[in-house]
């Protein structure tokens, strides 16, 4: 298709300085549009505006209040607003690309004072009242104005079809190869006597460390010499205090890790393990596992055997069930030669979703709802008093 | 009350109601764009896969016997053109489907992606996907501007203008399943 480079703004709903899974997957889009010669600029709210990239631009810092049961940081108002405004007639852009849209903020405001090509990206699957729960106006306006609609997992974009009435392509997270790849060792490890990593909430059920942990003295009875490394929020001490004494000391803990320590972690370890009993749509950690090249073992969860293409590049276990984890661990622990045949298969798998051919996705997306030379404009259709305001105010320059 | 207080009124709701019948057809013209915009892109991505079809059967992939197989649903579909939208997804749905037969397994593409064949096949695998999200998108669009045109308000009033009733287009698309599947 032709070439020609898009001028791409991107609306993130939650603050760009405080640490999420959405504002990840925007910064890393953004590089990679970047490196295919577009030009990006991101709206979002942020806590701090000093401390933003230039790339950036702030509606303002999100307050604190009760919606829908719940406490959520919001940035909404007639300030974020008039910014919003100034941002979409100033960027001039090709496209616009809204994040969660369905989430009461900046997202669903930009849709509404926007028209032309706008594309919008479901990150999370919801339950029915919530999804509905924005109003039928926002979710009306929204599956009205936005163009292309693309959704991260099966669940979210099932969450569209269901409850909204519209469709959405399937383009998964990315996962930046090349980063994970360049990942160093921390010294000393992973040694000869097996090296075992779990990476998540220490104390989350679902992220299924008690299975694991249960799984050890099986694991550990196979292989005198076998460590495990654990990165990730929680109490440490508490953790270690829960385990026999002969475990404990084969537990290291990392606590919280920067990405960069994450990388590093995956290749001191001759296993990832992922032992998550549930609610996880899609998995992303395993193909950073891969990515790396380090093998992963997981439970059989349906989004993991997705990820994993169906045992051909990593090994299942059942879910919830330390007996069986050993076993497929104590059995990928004796097989260096079949490690290495998951390790090759998992890094060709990982590059599915490098971000290289995610974004090059996503631009399809992008020049598919839009007519050649269309742009993305302010939408005065409400907005009288505004027309009327901005009109006076160019005569008085003028 | 006096007449004019009622003749005030009245103008009052005219004015109302006028604004509300202006909105909607920007709304509407809005979405004609997007219904536009689609076609465009579906167009597009169909005519792309042509081309692409017919390199791969010029370069003789997978093999002689299937690549003429391929050229000739990529002459049948273009010889149809788009005239009439049930012959033309009839003849789209056959390549689909001669494409989904030729390239069935992901082994196999990997073997010609090592090849020659590596650039055709990442050019296949974009067309074929290409045209099934912006058939998705399109169809999607066409749904979502007959919801307005059905309001009997838009009907009365005319609001559509002498746009054309907006049409679905029907075609299976299913990519070939040797492809990467995620």
């Amino acid at each position: 298709m032709s070439e020609e480079p898009l001028k791409v703004g991107i609306v993130c709903p939650y603050a760009w300085d405080s640490p999420g899974g959405v504002q990840f997957h925007i910064r890393d889009l953004r590089d990679a549009l970047v490196r295919l010669g577009h030009t990006v600029s991101v709206l979002a709210p942020a806590e701090d505006d000093s401390a933003l990239p230039d790339y950036v631009t702030s509606t303002g810092k999100p307050v604190a209040v009760k919606y829908n049961g719940s406490v959520a940081r919001l940035n909404v108002g007639l300030r974020s607003t008039r910014r919003l405004r100034d941002w979409i007639r100033d960027g001039d852009f090709d496209v616009m690309h809204v994040h969660e849209p369905i989430s009461p903020g900046i997202s669903a405001v930009a849709i509404w004072a926007a028209q032309g090509p706008i594309v919008a990206t479901w990150h999370s699957s919801m339950e029915k009242s919530r999804a509905l729960s924005v109003g039928f106006y926002i979710a009306q306006t929204v599956m009205e104005k936005t163009r292309g609609r693309i959704a991260v997992s099966e669940l979210a974009r099932r969450t569209l079809v269901d409850h909204l009435g519209g469709d959405a392509v399937l383009i998964p997270n990315g996962v930046e190869c090349s980063n994970f790849a360049a990942g160093k060792p921390f010294p000393g490890w992973p040694g000869s006597g097996g090296a075992l990593f779990f990476l998540g909430r220490l104390d989350e059920p679902r992220k299924g460390l008690s299975i694991l942990l249960e799984a050890m003295p099986a694991i550990a009875e196979a292989n005198p010499d076998v460590r495990l490394l654990l990165a990730g929020p929680g109490d440490a001490a508490e953790i270690a205090e829960r385990v026999p004494g002969d475990i404990a000391d084969r537990l290291t803990f990392l606590g919280l890790v920067s990405e960069e320590d994450k990388a590093n972690a995956f290749h001191s370890a001759d296993i990832y393990i992922a032992p998550n009993t549930g609610g996880e749509s899609f998995g992303i950690v395993l193909l950073e596992s891969m990515a790396s090249g380090t093998a992963v073992a997981a439970s059989d969860l349906e989004a993991f055997r997705r990820v994993l293409d169906d045992g051909r590049a990593g090994v299942h276990f059942r879910n919830q069930d330390p007996a069986d984890l050993a076993r497929v661990v104590n059995g990928l622990l004796a097989d260096p030669e079949l490690r290495q045949e998951l390790i090759s298969a998992g890094r060709e798998r990982a590059l599915l979703y490098d971000w290289s051919r995610v974004a090059r996705e996503i631009v399809d997306v992008y020049r598919s709802v839009r007519m050649p030379g269309e742009k993305v404009t302010e939408d005065l259709r409400r907005q009288f008093v505004g027309r009327w305001s901005r009109s006076t105010a160019k005569g008085a320059q003028s | 009350m006096s007449w004019w207080v009622w003749l005030l009124l009245a103008l009052i709701l005219l004015a109302l109601f006028s604004l509300y019948l202006s909105q909607t057809a920007g709304r509407l013209d809005q979405l004609h764009r997007r219904v536009d915009a689609g076609l465009i892109s579906l167009d597009r991505s169909l005519l792309e896969r042509h081309t692409v079809a017919s390199e791969v059967a010029g370069a003789q992939l997978p093999d002689p016997v299937t690549a003429e197989v391929i050229a000739d649903a990529v002459r049948e579909a273009r010889r149809v053109g788009t005239a009439d939208d049930v012959s033309r997804g009839l003849a789209e749905s056959n390549l689909s489907q001669v494409l989904t037969m030729a390239f069935d397994d992901p082994d196999e593409i990997s073997e010609l992606a090592v090849g020659l064949g590596g650039d055709l096949m990442t050019d296949l695998e974009g067309a074929t996907r290409r045209v099934q999200m912006s058939r998705r998108f399109y169809n999607d669009a066409v749904r979502a501007c007959r919801d307005v045109r059905y309001q009997w308000l838009v009907r009365v009033f005319r609001l559509a203008g002498f746009t054309e009733w907006p049409q679905p287009f029907e075609m299976d698309d299913t990519p070939p399943p040797g492809f990467g599947v995620r």
